[in-house]
């Protein structure tokens, strides 16, 4: 088991490396250096720039250097001192700007995950059981829907038919007065109702895959012949399912929180911008529109590990349950 | 397998046989198309879908026609305006088989400064058809200023969606930001076809240290969040870039992020069907690798590419929408349904001017048809199933 | 044929239909079975006869869209009184009594040992819920139970068998752990469902060693489904050959081998390779079963058979008739006693 997973954690350095290079690429892309569109910026707000604080800047991250050089001493700068960068749009290190932003969405992203399988799972299994019944067909219509219609249309039309039926504006995660507050237990609370309109939103197309997925593995599973075998042994129907098919299913299931879970970050940034939640998507935009780079790539390589370590738990947690692994035979 | 499933499959496929059989000797043989297509025909839902998309696909080709108005045609009058009514019966004449529209008095809010619409019931203006409109160059070919449907009257308001805060009528920009939208999600596969194919069909066939490379490759793809790696690569587009590049390096950005799927499908079927017993038998029988791949490998998957295809078009309708609606896809002065939907960002502005949802009415019904579409297709792929 | 006590099942008429899209698919289509205690009845026939259907129709675990009719008469052994009869096709298929017959009074082993059992459950698991579900409530004594059962069916090492996924066992092993679970809970019937058509020949010879040699210590009675001749030489008593879902001759092992009277039968037997016959050519029955789904009027194998008139043969249907005593054929050309 522990080689397994130090295996598999050996084969994410590869995966890890190539995201930071690709990451790196993106935030060179736009024309210029970060620091002459900083200097710029600072010009027209019309602060003098000290040219030996522009030197020293320069030296931290290597600008004076090829561009490889550039790379490692980003990465170093990351590895060692876990400084990802400036942004200058906000004039602070980017880990102080996505600090509290990337921990509510993480936050989101987990419950999404979470309300995705509570949902999914019970109407997949109901959905396989009672196959071509009535509400199997609304479940397939629903989850048609769900996995069609992109959240960030759904959470458009939902605030818009909310707005115009009550005058409440749902977006946001908190009312005004805990906006810039710290954190506390009325602030929490204050987040609860407001915090299932975007899981429900965001989860909406994993739930809909999810659904479909469960549905179409259990089926199968369902006409196997151990089933049969223990409906021989006169193994009562509910036992029966949640003893063979279902714990069957389960195990293809988890293997799909490797794109569940990319799936719902992504959608986690798009449905944020629209809802206006304080997470990290609308700053993503925003670091995007102004070029500020190391804030907007430092974003997208958290994102990008956070997803790859959510895959390796998922990898775990499926060697942990499946006993055909977890003693080397998977053959049939 | 269930004794059920068996059952199906065994005696299914000999109903055909049997059927054959008892037919004269002269009895064709159905083609695999053909068993597609018999198969596909009996999806109701994907029938329609295909009527449905063939109609949307339609109105963006001859756009131009179709529209009252030009898109870029701005009604300084009638800004914001609510859709026009179509009339059928007025007080003073009565019924006309004619439809007609009235103009529009507007009243703005001293304190709010809304605009209020209210119709003037005093003049019928007549709707005909194939009337003389704007001038346009219909695909850019001849200049001619026929379209479809209209009033005679000039300037006078007949916005069936609409229109938006600058006085252009919201359905002539649907319509022309169609021809964006769904060629886009057309292109897009093109661009990615041709990368899935070749990259998962070099994957497949030489196996080896490529395979390995190109597997990595998908893993690496595959757990980089989508929307915002689209989104920082769009942003990155200069900005000095004309339309048509912006255009174009869109679909360059979606196709390098969204082949990983295909290739995946074109590599697992070309590692299943290089196993099989008629590859050995031509290659035996002395064909070469390209003859192999063209004559054999090729038509056994083309219906599986075609459905990840179907699939994957909304996918990038979608990613075009998205990402112009945030405002770092296509910018205006190109109207695409995304761009389209940027008006809507605005919860007030959406809450007085409803009618700005319209283009997702269309980006929805076009997805949802597209997935029909390709459900009735998946099924139909299996004639034999 | 009902005459004795020694009959303990009972099927009349037994009709399995799957109502599909394309039509009515009659799988089994009016079968008469009798099976006597401590005797085995082989069901013979090429597949898609029907013979599989047949026995899950006894168990009444046939999947949606088929319905079982009919009579399935048990006489259930542990009901208390000895000569209470059950007939399990007016039973609810889900409920408690047949799920108490199943694996208890007639226990079935399959075709597949490796899909048959649960890949992610251990063998124990697996025998220990069949005998807590009829044996015992008490785990620990089921566990015993289960030891027993495995090292009576020969099973090496049966204490670690117990805890082994069924992907760590050898196909015969796993046949061997199969029985045991079926017999783990004494069952009156065992239904056999081609058994050792998945085993290599040596592990096929073992197994049919295993289940006669249980059959003679417990006293079970089997159902032996196969499409193999040869085996059913080796293992039955009666014999039913199947064709279309119908019985097309029912007789003793000895008159199947020595004096068939049905065409069907016949060239089943001239299909076997033999020993004896080498420079005779082996005969093949031409074509395939039809599709049971809209037949024409007539006998099942009249386009298959060498005999077939027409006009006679595919004239109307072909009743069962009992040409000796316990023969019955099912062809008009067959001449009656």
């Amino acid at each position: 088991m522990l080689n397994f997973i130090g295996y598999r954690v050996l084969q994410l350095i590869p995966l890890l490396i190539a995201i930071s290079i690709i990451v790196f690429f993106i935030i060179q892309l736009p024309p210029g250096d970060f620091l002459t569109s900083y200097i710029q910026q600072l010009e027209l707000s019309g602060t003098d720039v000290a040219q030996s604080a522009i030197i020293s800047l320069k030296q931290q991250y290597g600008l004076d250097q090829p561009l490889y050089m550039q790379y490692f001493i980003w990465l170093k700068n990351i590895i060692l001192h876990g400084d990802l960068g400036r942004s200058f749009q906000w004039n602070q290190p980017v880990t102080q700007v996505i600090g509290e932003r990337l921990a509510l969405t993480m936050a989101i992203s987990i419950s999404t995950l979470i309300f995705v399988w509570i949902v999914a799972i019970p109407i997949g299994i109901y959905s396989a059981t009672h196959q071509y019944s009535f509400l199997d067909y609304l479940f397939t219509f629903i989850g048609f829907i769900g996995l069609a219609v992109p959240g960030f249309l759904i959470a458009l039309i939902l605030v818009y038919v909310v707005f115009v039926n009550t005058g409440v504006s749902i977006t946001g995660l908190f009312s005004p007065e805990f906006q810039s507050a710290p954190w506390s237990w009325d602030k929490f609370m204050n987040m609860l109702p407001r915090i299932w309109l975007p899981i429900v939103v965001i989860g909406m197309a994993g739930t809909a895959g999810l659904i479909r997925l469960t549905r179409g593995l259990l089926l199968d599973e369902l006409q196997k012949q151990y089933v049969i075998t223990a409906r021989a042994k006169g193994v009562g129907e509910k036992k029966l399912l949640f003893k063979y098919p279902v714990r069957m299913a389960i195990n293809p299931l988890i293997s799909t929180i490797g794109w569940t879970l990319p799936g719902i970050i992504s959608g986690e940034a798009i449905v944020s911008i629209v809802l206006n939640l304080p997470t990290t998507g609308p700053i993503l935009l925003k670091a995007l529109m102004f070029q500020d780079m190391y804030l907007a790539g430092s974003f997208i390589l958290i994102l990008s590990v956070l997803t790859v370590i959510g895959t390796l738990l998922s990898d775990i947690l499926l060697v942990m349950i499946d006993p055909r692994i977890k003693f080397g035979g998977v053959q049939e | 397998m269930s004794v059920m499933v068996k059952l199906r499959n065994k005696w299914s496929g000999k109903t055909a046989l049997n059927k054959r059989r008892e037919k004269s000797e002269g009895y064709e043989v159905a083609s695999q198309w053909q068993l597609m297509w018999w198969k596909f025909r009996k999806h109701k839902l994907a029938m329609m879908a295909l009527f449905v998309l063939a109609f949307l696909y339609l109105l963006a080709v001859f756009c131009e026609f179709l529209s009252p108005a030009l898109p870029q045609q701005r009604f300084t009058a009638y800004k914001n305006a609510p859709p026009t009514k179509i009339h059928f019966y007025d007080k003073k004449t009565g019924f006309s088989f004619r439809p007609f529209v009235y103009d529009y008095k507007q009243k703005v809010n001293p304190k709010t400064f809304l605009r209020t619409f209210t119709e003037v019931k005093t003049e019928k203006y007549p709707i005909y058809f194939f009337v003389k409109g704007p001038k346009y160059k219909f695909w850019g070919l001849f200049e001619t200023d026929i379209h479809l449907f209209g009033l005679k009257a000039k300037n006078k308001p007949l916005f069936l969606m609409g229109t938006d805060d600058l006085g252009r009528d919201l359905l002539t920009r649907i319509l022309y930001g169609g021809r964006i939208s769904l060629s886009f999600g057309l292109l897009g596969i093109v661009f990615t076809l041709f990368l899935g194919l070749i990259l998962g069909g070099i994957s497949g066939y030489l196996g080896g240290v490529t395979d390995t490379i190109i597997q990595r490759l998908i893993d690496l793809l595959i757990c980089l969040p989508t929307i915002p790696l689209w989104m920082a690569l769009a942003a990155a587009l200069p900005r000095d870039w004309s339309s048509a590049q912006i255009y174009f390096g869109m679909l360059l950005i979606f196709s390098v992020i969204g082949w990983t799927e295909l290739a995946r499908v074109v590599r697992g079927k070309i590692l299943a069907l290089r196993e099989e017993d008629f590859t050995m038998a031509a290659r035996l029988a002395g064909a070469s690798d390209m003859r192999i791949i063209m004559k054999h490998l090729v038509p056994s998957f083309a219906s599986y590419i075609i459905v990840v295809v179907t699939l994957a078009i909304p996918g990038t309708i979608l990613g075009e929408t998205a990402l112009s609606f945030l405002g770092l896809g296509l910018q205006p002065p190109v109207v695409s349904w995304g761009v389209l939907l940027q008006d809507a960002q605005n919860l007030e502005t959406l809450a007085h001017h409803p009618w700005l949802l319209w283009p997702a009415a269309f980006i929805i019904v076009t997805v949802l048809m597209f997935n029909f579409l390709g459900d009735g297709l998946r099924d139909a792929a299996d004639p034999y199933k | 044929m009902n005459q004795a006590d020694d009959v303990i099942l009972e099927v009349k008429n037994l009709k399995t239909y799957f109502h599909l899209d394309e039509g009515v698919l009659k799988a089994v289509d009016g079968v008469d079975l009798t099976i006597k205690k401590g005797k085995t009845l082989g069901i013979v026939g090429e597949s898609g006869s029907g013979k599989s259907v047949t026995s899950q129709s006894i168990l009444r675990i046939i999947p949606s869209p088929g319905k079982v009719e009919g009579e399935i008469l048990l006489r259930r052994r542990k009901h208390g009184k000895n000569d209470d009869i059950v007939d399990m096709a007016k039973l609810h298929p889900q409920g408690k009594e047949i799920r108490d017959i199943r694996g208890g009074e007639i226990a079935m082993i399959f075709q597949e040992p490796m899909k048959a059992f649960s890949p992610i459950h251990t063998i124990g698991n697996q025998i220990v819920e069949a005998i807590l579900l009829h044996n015992t409530d008490d785990k620990k004594e089921a566990k015993e139970i289960a030891l027993d059962t495995l090292k009576k069916v020969g099973m090496s090492n049966a204490e670690q068998r117990l805890n082994e996924y069924p992907h760590q066992l050898s196909g015969g092993m796993r046949q061997r752990a199969m029985i045991a679970m079926a017999l783990s809970s004494n069952p009156s019937i065992l239904i056999a469902d081609e058994p050792t058509t998945a085993l290599d020949v040596t592990v096929q010879a073992q197994v049919l060693h295993l289940i006669n040699e249980l059959k003679r210590n417990i006293g079970t009675s089997v159902i032996f489904i196969t499409h193999d001749l040869g085996v059913i030489a080796e293992m039955s008593d009666e014999v039913a050959v199947m064709y279309l879902g119908k019985v097309v001759e029912y007789t003793d092992v000895d008159t199947l081998f020595h004096g068939a009277l049905h065409p069907y039968t016949q060239a089943l037997l001239q299909s076997i390779p033999s020993v004896s016959k080498r420079s005779s050519r082996l005969e093949s029955i031409e074509g395939t079963v039809p599709v049971p789904i809209n037949l024409p009027r007539g006998c099942g194998f009249y386009s298959r058979c060498k005999h077939a008139k027409e006009g006679v043969c595919n004239a109307g249907d072909v009743p069962l008739v009992e040409v000796k005593e316990g023969h019955y054929v099912r062809c008009l050309l067959v001449d009656k006693p």
